[in-house]
């Protein structure tokens, strides 16, 4: 079966993103004071080929710790789309 | 005289630069394919500055998987000296053979000009002859150059003297050019334990030559000679 898994990189929590912080800037120029704890990502997508969801993960776990994600900066969340 | 094996990655920028700084000083230097899987008998590896691969995913990220990182890993456990220069030095750390990460500058802007540094450890492959304390101009050119690691791997930097290079702080009506990316502790070059492994932002193969105005990088490339002579004494 093939199964499209989600995969979201954020910069790990407490690191300065410079990014996060000059788009909340922009986001008050523009009048949004509303919007704060701006931080930015990565968004991957992918299909993966595995006999079972659990499989699908599981390889997907091992992909975003080899390649996908830095583990000393950025965390992961992944989510396996199910039918 | 050292082979140097200069590893040219899609994307290398400053591979011509640091064949020539290599070679000024007398070195056997070469280019090294990045799917050349043999170093050709490499005294000493350099992983010159650029864009390997687009820089897509991250800094470095893609040029750990390619064949000749293999052979510098095995270079480097075997003791063998390496020196990653800006874009090597991501790949380095991307390669777990340095601690830590290159994230995005702090003013998020790419910045390229001449830094001022303090040479911190001279007992390296690459800084032996340095004075303790030298303080050097160096030029700069990247968007990812602030260096990060976990509270107990600075420490641990620290206190190991594994610190190489050191960015002049800023103060106010400061002569010197300071830390230009946000960098911790002002890091802006590291060691491994041993010393034969080396990143570091600045360019010193672009202040290797009168002609360019700065000289105080040559002494990256007079080092790879002098510990080489030492080591094969």
């Amino acid at each position: 079966m093939t199964f499209r898994v989600h995969v979201r990189v954020m910069p790990r929590a407490g690191l300065l993103d410079p990014q996060g912080q000059a788009v909340e800037h922009a986001l008050a120029a523009l009048g949004f004071e509303e919007a704060g704890e701006v931080r930015i990502g990565r968004a991957i997508e992918l299909d993966i080929s595995a006999a079972s969801s659990d499989e699908a993960e599981a390889r997907a776990r091992l992909m975003c710790d080899k390649l996908l994600a830095n583990p000393v900066t950025e965390d992961y969340l992944l989510d396996v789309e199910t039918d | 005289m050292p082979r140097v094996a200069v590893v040219r990655f899609p994307g290398s920028n400053c591979d011509f630069d640091t064949l020539r700084a290599a070679e000024s000083v007398g070195a056997d230097a070469y280019f090294v394919w990045h799917r050349d899987a043999d170093l050709r008998g490499a005294d000493v590896v350099v992983l010159p500055g650029g864009f390997s691969y687009g820089d897509y995913l991250r800094s470095g990220a893609i040029a750990r998987f390619s064949p000749v990182m293999q052979a510098v890993q095995r270079h480097a456990a075997a003791g063998g000296p390496v020196l990653g220069i800006c874009n090597g030095f991501q790949i380095l750390c991307e390669s777990h053979l340095l601690p830590g990460a290159l994230m995005r500058n702090t003013g998020l802007s790419f910045v390229s000009k001449p830094v001022d540094v303090i040479v911190e450890q001279i007992d390296t492959a690459f800084t032996c002859d340095y004075e303790p304390e030298e303080r050097l101009r160096l030029p700069v050119a990247h968007g990812d150059g602030r260096f990060v690691a976990a509270e107990d791997t600075l420490r641990m930097l620290e206190a190991e003297g594994r610190v190489v290079l050191r960015y002049v702080a800023a103060t106010e009506r400061s002569p010197f050019q300071p830390n230009p990316n946000g960098s911790a502790n002002h890091i802006a070059g590291i060691c491994n334990p041993g010393g034969n492994v080396v990143g570091i932002m600045p360019h010193p193969e672009r202040a290797a030559d009168r002609l360019l105005g700065l000289t105080g990088g040559s002494g990256f490339f007079t080092s790879m000679i002098s510990s080489h002579q030492e080591s094969s004494n």
